[in-house]
């Protein structure tokens, strides 16, 4: 017989240990999958872990570890706040499209003006906008009572139409001949976010993901409202006689997460994306919810998490090119992450008995 | 009825890091009432839990009359003839008493079988309760019949019955009382477990005390007066609160009419609560619960707000205002519930400190918190109320019922409040913890401060309050001045609210 016992405390050891084993219990699951696609699993594994870091090409791809990792760490941070709170944003990815659409509104509209403010103008309405697309499941949900996880998702949906509309339409390139998508910001001096070392892949938005990870961190330890959000997620009841008020954590929470995920989109789309598209949003906002767990919902954990998932962007990228694997394999290797932390998370929480102790 | 029923004989039960029981024998004769007394955490409930199949006990064996008795679970009890009724029930409050009753039953009979067995035995001990009422609907004595009657009709020979007052006004524990000495005369054994004193000695012809899982101590509760099985049950001489002379000045907190809605589906409504609270002066609120208490303290601590006007805090208006902006002006609150709502179990003493106390006690500053002064003040509460805890980095969880609370009492005490609220301060706790707390309130009123007292616990209610008055379905009887009252008048009171604020209307 095996039975669950549950912890007095969670236990501190698994606390950090259950992500480790994590990464490495989808890393044997991986490799099984990998050659059942008649892979060798070891290669597989090594182009998708390894490589990115250690191989002849690593100086190519380190750099693209910052460019994917801080839109993911960026988001990921916004959502934790949430997510602590019980405040479940799942539609980071339309606040991430929005954000991205609001500030790139800003640059094409002042296009070909030189200024140093537009820049800075385009990073306030790349805010804005995905804050403005998170207020409305916020909004909805303190004035109606109606469930955010669905209603943030479906926005999803909502924000991924519009950015279709704007590439074949309003934001258009009047000189791209008729091709979608808009003018190249990157190719636009004041509005472009840039390499900031050349060759490093640190630009603006890993800086702005770095500052994320050090407020948070601040935030949580030290100010009144990281105790609130705790308080919130452990003790609801113990919050509101705290005097937090229930629908302010939520317009608050929301608010973080939707601007960050917006400034992800934003330093994106005037960096390494360069231009809206139709095919602009690739995941990060539904990645970095992933991020924030396997993070711990930690500033640190999320920055290490962040790189993990990064990697294997990268990684799958590699594997995808050099040995053919299939897209939806990385994808499946990332959703099993999830699935292996959420297990052995079991262990921080209760203690495995075997045999006859386990009746007790 | 001499025989023996039912004899324990060295039991044991050991939970890791804690023995439950130690070597427990006694004996049940046939149709005696049998007080198990013990404080929290001294074993009766293992005990119990033990007789009625629930639990294995690793030594010992127990006979019923006679024969080995080894339930293997409680189905094996019940068909043995044991009954229990617990504190705790188990009713769906959506169907009817008989619906609840046929879903305990291995092979129910038809809805109308059952209703007239109901009605059968409801009558015949005197427990009026009709089968086909929502239980949703029962006031909590009524939920206890329908317990007590569906354990009744498996004829058992040995009913346990745990805290089973504790949910009942004078008047209905009266009730119980008659119907349990009906059954003893028949022969039904009854083993009554409880810390009211007064009532096993009212009732009782044996008792069997339990202290830190180990029998301490038989008596006969009828000529043993309830210090000394107060002290068995502690193992010390009990300190009795103080009452100190104290001025009574003028009023601080005054509610004017407070009325609100009702919260949610199962939640009372508040309705025209009239009450001042004067310096010096400790108020009893009495009544059983789920008659308005969580809804009056919701309201005084800021969660729910109300009109401005209904509650007045030395003459301002504050029934708009939040939880800190009362606190700030003195008004402190500690919630019955311990843990999720006075502090939240899984965080230190250090950060349930600050729950509180972050502005009367200036914890943070710009919206930094000071975490040195946070654990001074955690540190304070644990010297000055004498909470055990090895340290005050401790998850609240993890202290007990009666630490913790000293813990939340001392918490909003040492905030120096105008005005404390307190609800069920002593609900669970054991002796010494109370009394330590009814000293604090006792303190905390001698130095100038109005005190509000929410319980349950007349005998606590009497022993510190100045003025009492009676909670029922939302409405607050007039206040009276508690010396002199009897429990008739209380009774009185705590049944018929509305009766008492009708005629102070006129």
């Amino acid at each position: 017989m095996i039975a669950l016992v549950r912890r007095a405390a969670p236990s501190q050891g698994w606390t950090y240990a259950a992500p480790i084993l994590a990464v490495f219990l989808t890393m044997i699951v991986g490799a099984a999958l990998f050659a059942a696609l008649g892979q060798d699993p070891v290669v597989t594994i090594r182009t998708i872990f390894y490589d990115p870091l250690f191989s002849e090409f690593a100086w190519f791809y380190r750099p693209q570890l910052l460019v994917k990792g801080a839109p993911l760490v960026l988001i990921a941070i916004g959502l934790s706040f949430g997510f602590r709170a019980g405040v479940w944003n799942i539609g980071a990815e339309g606040q991430y499209i929005i954000g991205a659409l609001a500030g790139a509104a800003v640059g094409l509209a002042l296009y070909p003006m030189e200024n140093r403010l537009i820049f800075p103008l385009m990073v306030l309405a790349g805010a804005l906008g995905g804050w403005a697309w998170a207020m409305i499941p916020a909004v909805l949900r303190v004035r109606f009572g109606t469930n955010e996880i669905l209603v943030s998702l479906m926005l999803v949906y909502v924000a991924e139409q519009l950015l279709a509309s704007m590439a074949l339409g309003a934001m258009r390139n009047p000189e791209g001949m008729g091709f979608p998508g808009s003018r190249n910001l990157a190719q636009y001096p004041s509005a472009a976010n840039l390499e900031l070392i050349a060759g490093s892949g640190m630009h603006w938005g890993v800086v702005a993901a770095f500052i994320a990870v050090i407020f948070a961190y601040i935030m949580l330890t030290r100010h009144v409202f990281g105790f609130q959000v705790r308080l919130a997620g452990l003790a609801p009841r113990a919050a509101a006689f705290s005097g937090v008020s229930p629908g302010g954590l939520i317009l608050v929470c929301m608010g973080i997460s939707g601007a960050l995920a917006g400034l992800a989109g934003l330093f994106e789309v005037a960096g390494p994306a360069g231009q809206v598209s139709i095919d602009f949003n690739v995941g990060y906002g539904f990645t970095a919810i992933i991020v924030a767990f396997l993070g711990r919902l930690h500033p640190v954990g999320i920055l290490l998490a962040g790189g993990l998932m990064a990697l294997t962007y990268i990684g799958g990228e590699i594997a995808q090119s050099q040995l053919g694997l299939p897209a939806a394999a990385i994808q499946l290797l990332q959703g099993m992450l999830l699935f292996f932390l959420l297990a052995v998370d079991v262990l921080t929480h209760y203690r495995v008995r075997f045999g006859k102790g386990a009746e007790a | 009825m001499t025989n023996t029923l039912l004899a324990l004989n060295g039991l044991t039960k050991a939970y890791p890091g804690v023995v439950a029981n130690d070597d427990v024998s006694f004996a049940i004769k046939e149709g005696e009432i049998h007080a198990l007394l013990g404080e929290n955490g001294a074993g009766k409930s293992t005990l119990v839990k033990t007789i009625y199949g629930l639990v294995k006990p690793d030594r010992g064996e127990m006979t019923l009359k006679g024969a080995a008795f080894t339930p293997a679970d409680p189905r094996a009890a019940r068909a043995s003839g044991i009954g229990m009724v617990f504190q705790h029930f188990s009713l769906f409050d959506a169907m009817t008493v008989a619906e609840n009753i046929a879903l305990g039953m291995e092979a129910p009979p038809p809805q109308r079988e059952i209703a007239r067995q109901v009605r059968e035995v409801s009558e015949k001990y005197g427990l009026p309760l009709d089968p086909l009422r929502i239980v949703g609907d029962l006031s909590a004595g009524e939920r206890q019949r329908v317990e007590i009657i569906r354990c009744l009709l498996q004829d058992p020979k040995l009913l346990i019955m745990d805290e089973p007052t504790s949910v009942l006004t004078p008047q209905e524990v009266e009730v119980l009382f008659q119907t349990l000495r009906k059954l003893s005369a028949e022969g039904t054994a009854i083993l009554y477990i409880s810390h009211k004193l007064e009532e096993i000695r009212a009732l009782c012809d044996q008792a069997t005390i339990l202290r830190l899982g180990a029998v301490v101590g038989e008596c006969d509760p009828k000529v043993t007066s309830a210090r000394e099985m107060a002290e068995m049950m502690v193992g010390a001489k009990l300190q009795v609160p103080q009452r100190s002379d104290r001025a009574v000045g003028r009023g601080l907190l005054q509610l004017d009419n407070l009325s609100a809605p009702a919260p949610h589906q199962f939640g009372t409504p508040l309705r025209e609560i009239r009450l001042t609270a004067r310096i010096g002066e400790i108020t009893g609120i009495g009544g059983v619960a789920g008659n308005g208490q969580d809804e009056l303290v919701a309201a005084l601590s800021g969660e729910m707000r109300v009109a401005a006007g209904m509650i007045k805090l030395a003459d301002q208006p504050i029934g708009n205002l939040p939880p800190n902006a009362r606190r700030k002006l003195g008004l402190s609150v500690a919630p019955e519930e311990r843990n999720g709502h006075a502090a939240a179990g899984e965080m230190s003493l250090i950060e349930n400190a600050l729950l509180t106390g972050r502005v009367p006690k200036s914890l943070a500053s710009r919206g930094f918190l000071r975490w040195g002064r946070v654990k001074d003040f955690a540190q304070a509460i644990v010297a000055d109320f004498d909470v055990r805890t090895p340290s005050v980095e401790s998850a609240a969880a993890s202290l007990s019922g009666g630490n913790l609370q000293k813990f939340v009492v001392g918490r909003e005490i040492l905030q120096e409040p105008k005005v404390l609220v307190v609800n069920q301060p002593t609900w669970g706790v054991d002796a010494a913890a109370a009394a330590a707390i009814r000293q604090a309130l006792l303190d905390l009123a001698a130095k100038g401060a109005a005190v509000v007292v929410i319980s349950q616990d007349l005998d606590e209610l009497m022993e510190i309050s100045d003025q009492f008055c009676a909670l029922n379905a939302g409405q607050l009887s007039a206040p009276r001045p508690a010396a002199g009252l009897t429990v008739d008048e209380i009774g009185l009171m705590l049944g018929g609210a509305q009766s008492d604020a009708v005629r102070a209307d006129a």
